[in-house]
């Protein structure tokens, strides 16, 4: 597998080859659409992107954890977590893609 | 939130671009993350998170149905790990 990673430059590049602004305004645009995906899942919505995926927010209990390496117990706090569940559409062009 | 609602929002924020250049944007960035991901990259996002492809290996499966075996082949799948600003965002720590 290529180590090659995409970073937000690559996405505001992409836009501006797609959409022909200029280059600071794609970037603020990338960032625009992070922050507005980041914004309402603060907010507790779900986000769903069709065709791409599903971002949701779930609400975890406390539980006692326990450090690995010592053995400690550790109470773990009751806490919220993202999942992104790709779309059919995605999981089938990653499996595609990614044939060995 | 759906992809039509988040068009709408940075629409209203940007009365100089039209309607479809904005759908344009949004398609582009994530059709630009599912492309990077079917080619076996991994796209990095700082503060929002990392999309990247996790192999599976072959197993032998169960039809739920019927309880017979059958192999399932070896497969890539994608996966996201949320970044560290919006898992703290997320439990009300703004920064």
């Amino acid at each position: 597998m290529s180590e090659k990673t995409l970073t937000r430059m690559d996405l505001s590049e992409a836009v501006f080859r797609e959409v022909g602004l200029s280059r600071n305004e794609s970037a603020d645009l990338v960032e625009s659409v992070l922050n507005h995906v980041s914004d309402a899942l603060v907010r507790g919505e779900q986000v769903k992107l069709s065709s791409f995926g599903t971002f949701s927010v779930r609400d975890k209990n406390a539980r006692v954890g326990r450090n690995p390496k010592t053995g400690q117990e550790a109470p773990i706090p009751p806490r919220r977590v993202l999942t992104f569940r790709p779309s059919h559409l995605m999981k089938e062009r990653v499996a595609e893609g990614n044939k060995s | 939130m759906i992809r039509s609602e988040l068009v709408q929002i940075i629409a209203d924020e940007n009365p100089h671009l039209f309607q479809r250049d904005v759908e344009r944007i949004v398609n582009t960035v994530f059709d630009e993350i599912t492309n990077a991901l079917a080619k076996g990259e991994r796209v990095e996002l700082r503060g929002f998170g990392a999309f990247s492809v996790k192999k599976r290996d072959a197993r032998m499966g169960r039809n739920p149905r019927t309880g017979e075996s059958v192999p399932v082949e070896a497969k890539a799948v994608p996966f996201f790990k949320t970044g560290k600003l919006l898992r703290d965002r997320l439990n009300g720590k703004e920064t």
